[in-house]
């Protein structure tokens, strides 16, 4: 029971990492958009440089969410319901973050295009903030009580750890948004976008680290994991002011893997716990599904998740080429083809 | 004022629900009709087909989005204010939400992507492939979701232990006969919305083109196309696209028809069989009888038997609904109560978990008015749409439509006939299992069922499912308005407004100096 347990805990980890690393660079960009480029067609070069993808790249997160309810029910119960408030505003953060990558370039007013352009970073400010948050959290401890409910009412989650989540989630995506688009783009937005990553990588980092390194008071062989984070962080830093953007950004990456591998190691077994009473605290044991909805659900991941990486890294090598301002088409406007 | 936690939240997910089940039919639908369009076109290279897909792919797409992201809503929600729920039936629930993301939403999401940026960039048939991809992933989620639904309604595969469902058989959840029946009503629900979407907007342009004198009709009533040069994308293929599309709608719309009938023919016999009370109060049986019942009235107010008057029946009919013969009486609300009484107990438990509920006495009857109408609007508005279908196809039988504003006007309305009826036939089934939200299974009497009552998160409370409900309410009330104003104004630009080109011919794409063309498609 607990090595099934254990297995679907390590695949939950993996696919939030997954997701943070995927879908990290969107929001990233997402962030990026009023900022990077003052021209229509520079945002439209970071709008498209995530086109094809994002969306590919959100289902990672739904994928986290449905694979927490069907592996450990409680903890997906428990830890959702008492982020009621944050998840609400992440939810409604994603609703814009989409809703402004379709639509922003269907009107053609000023108007229309700023309020999108606003919508997108916003929406992807507060995504990245909650995701950020809810994972300090999960690890970290909610004030949870005997039947797994949080206590304290509807801000009872706010803490050190949720703002070191949060805003650690807001600058670990900026700054993976910045490496992508150096990695993904060409011309005067590359050379900005390397600039800033290279300024912002090491301050935006300081909350995720610090979180990371809070891992070695549960497991002190941790320190290893969490000083090759480290030292990956700085290789990545050095990386990105050399102008080596493919190994900047799988170094970030792996800088992620190891800080988050950490900490879920670090809290492991526990997959939520109580910050009143260890008792309350649900572990992989307790917040599970039973053996056999466990190993039905394995047999199906194993198998198709290859599968999905598989399709995945097809549609990246379609879009694989650097975006321009030059390759960006003139906007359509949409004509009237009727006279009344 | 006191409020009930229970009842705000129910009211945030069923509007949250409803509303995404706007998009979402649409998206089945019509994304069946742009690949079956894009099909043609392959195989063909009929320029017809190519101006059809990038039109209704674009309205397609316009609506897809906001599928997406409120359908994200729908998978966080169970946990945040149901937290009860997701915990009783977590083991056997959280599957197939899980499978959707594994085996649909990845495939969906993934090739949706390819499919928008991959015109001209990918090979011909790959991106065929790639949007059959999509489409097939939107499939399989709606199976996958149903599945989780119907287990709601109809328990299978499962036994309790320690109090709680876990799942014994996952192939008996999988292939509930519920399920089954529930997922091809759908489907053919959702056809339907897309024939009906067809329909209309062709209509329209059909309509327009003849009133600004484009097309005109000859002495024996059959049309004479023309073209408007100076009204862009106005050509003489231009109409061959609406007639088409015209006709391929119609006549989706009445198979769909067909479809819904079968299926839905099934699934109520099925739901006499599950959730007698819930047909019973359908059709506002409160005594065993044969009738169907065509116009009953009550006092709106009280939901008892005794205020009930059948106006006008059917003798037979209901029998033949749910027997499939003319004389065995179906079961009533008055007899059904007490056999709920009897196996379910007539309080809910004195137990904790039910907060201010605990204790009191449980009504097995659903809401007597919703479920009547919701049924009947169901039937009716599906009805209407196939009917609309019939008389679409027949009155542009000689290859344009009636220059009459008002019919034009009235075959545009006619798309959200089928959208009433699938948001009507939604909220009959999901009201009409009250006070259950997982439905006990009548044929084993295993104690796994659950009280609406007990499923919503304990620590949460109404202010907080306010808050939850009012932002999103007005958020995606905006949201639809926008949406509504993107299609209006690209269903007026016709097919032009998804094909630059044609709109600005000969408009020779820039070439950078490293080579690299410029992206056929950007956002």
């Amino acid at each position: 029971m607990e090595i099934l347990a254990t297995i679907w805990f390590v695949l939950i980890v993996v696919l939030w990492i997954g997701y943070m690393f995927l879908d990290g660079f969107d929001l990233g960009v997402g962030m990026m958009m009023p900022f990077l480029s003052r021209s229509e067609r520079g945002r439209r070069v970071l709008l498209n440089s995530i086109g094809p993808v994002w969306d590919g790249n959100e289902v990672w997160l739904i994928t986290a969410a449905g694979a927490m309810f069907a592996a450990f029910p409680h903890w997906y119960a428990s830890l959702f319901s008492a982020l009621y408030i944050p998840l609400t505003l992440c939810l409604l953060g994603l609703i814009f973050r989409a809703v402004s990558i379709e639509y922003r370039g269907k009107g053609h007013t000023q108007a229309w295009k700023s309020f999108w352009t606003w919508a997108m970073a916003v929406g992807s400010a507060v995504t990245a903030f909650c995701i950020g948050a809810m994972l300090a959290m999960t690890t970290t401890g909610l004030p949870l009580n005997g039947h797994g409910d949080i206590v304290g009412g509807p801000f009872a989650w706010v803490s050190w750890p949720a703002l070191l989540g949060g805003l650690g989630g807001i600058g670990f995506t900026l700054v993976h948004g910045l490496v992508f688009l150096g990695l993904k783009t060409q011309g005067e937005i590359r050379a900005r976008a390397q600039r800033w990553a290279a300024r912002a990588m090491l301050p935006a980092a300081i909350p995720f680290v610090i979180w990371f390194a809070l891992s070695v008071t549960h497991r002190t062989w941790l320190i290893v994991p969490v000083l090759i984070g480290l030292i990956t962080l700085i290789t990545a830093f050095f990386a990105v002011r050399a102008g080596a953007e493919k190994r900047a950004f799988v170094l970030h990456g792996i800088y992620l893997l190891t800080g988050l591998g950490s900490v879920f190691a670090g809290a492991y077994p526990n997959v939520l716990p109580s910050t009143l009473d260890a008792a309350n605290s649900l572990t992989v044991a307790t917040a599970s599904s039973s053996d056999y909805t466990l190993t039905v659900m394995l047999i199906v991941t194993v198998v198709i998740l290859p599968v999905i990486i598989g399709y995945q890294i097809f549609s990246y090598r379609m879009f694989l080429g650097r975006i321009a301002e030059t390759h960006i088409p003139e906007a359509h406007k949409v004509p009237v083809a009727i006279r009344s | 004022m006191e409020l009930d936690p229970v009842l705000i939240g129910r009211w945030q997910f069923g509007i949250t629900t409803v509303y995404h089940f706007w998009m979402v039919p649409l998206t089945l639908g019509l994304g069946m009709l742009v690949a079956i369009l894009q099909t043609i076109y392959h195989r063909t290279g009929n320029e017809v087909y190519l101006r059809s897909t990038k039109f209704f792919g674009k309205l397609f797409l316009i609506n897809f989005i906001m599928g997406v992201a409120t359908g994200l809503v729908q998978e966080f929600q169970f946990g945040m204010a149901w937290s009860e729920y997701s915990r009783f039936v977590g083991d056997v629930f959280g599957a197939p939400l899980a499978l959707e993301a594994l085996l649909a939403f990845f495939l969906e999401s993934t090739f949706i992507g390819l499919w928008v940026f991959g015109w001209g960039r990918l090979h011909r048939a790959v991106h065929l492939g790639a949007l059959w991809c999509a489409v097939i992933g939107s499939w399989i989620s709606a199976y996958f979701i149903i599945v989780a639904n119907s287990w709601m309604q109809h328990p299978v595969g499962v036994e309790l232990v320690d109090g709680r469902p876990v799942m014994t058989d996952v192939w008996a959840v999988l292939g509930n006969n519920t399920a089954i029946a529930a997922y091809t009503h759908t489907l053919f629900g959702a056809l339907a919305v897309g024939g009906s979407f067809l329909l209309g907007i062709s209509w329209y342009h059909l309509y327009h083109r003849r009133k600004d004198g484009i097309d005109t009709v000859g002495a024996d009533g059959k049309v004479i196309v023309g073209s408007t040069p100076e009204l862009p994308g106005r050509d003489a293929t231009d109409h061959t696209v609406w007639i088409k599309s015209l006709r391929i709608g119609a006549i989706v719309g009445i198979i769909a028809f067909a479809g819904v009938s079968i299926t839905g023919d099934v699934q109520a016999k099925l739901m006499f069989e599950q959730q007698p009370m819930k047909m019973a109060s359908a059709e506002a049986a409160c005594h065993d009888g044969t009738e169907f019942s065509v116009l009953t009235i009550a006092d709106p107010a009280s939901n008892d038997c005794d205020g009930v008057q059948n106006i006008f029946e059917i003798p037979g009919l209901l029998s033949f609904l749910a027997n499939g013969d003319f004389d065995t009486p179906v079961h009533g609300v008055t007899t059904l109560l007490p056999e709920y009484q009897e196996h379910y107990g007539t309080h809910i438990p004195d137990d904790p978990r039910y907060g201010e509920h605990a204790g009191e006495p449980i009504d097995y009857q659903p809401i007597m008015i919703v479920t009547y109408w919701g049924f009947r609007m169901m039937i009716g508005f599906g009805a209407l749409a196939a009917g609309v279908c019939a008389i679409g196809l027949w009155l542009s039988r000689k290859g344009t439509v009636p220059q009459s504003k008002w019919l034009s006007r009235g075959f545009v309305l006619a798309i959200t006939a089928p959208f009433i009826a699938n948001s009507a036939g939604w909220i009959f089934t999901e009201m009409g299992r009250q006070p259950f939200v997982v439905a006990p299974n009548p044929a084993q009497l295993d104690g796994v069922f659950m009280y609406t009552q007990a499923a919503l998160s304990p620590e949460v409370t109404p202010a907080m499912l306010l808050f939850s409900l009012i932002s999103l309410t007005l958020v995606y009330g905006v949201l639809m308005v926008v949406e509504l104003r993107l299609l209006t104004t690209y269903v007026k630009g016709g097919v032009a407004s998804a094909m630059p080109d044609l709109a600005a011919p000969k408009s020779k794409p820039t070439i950078t100096d490293d080579g690299d063309d410029v992206l056929s498609f950007a956002y």
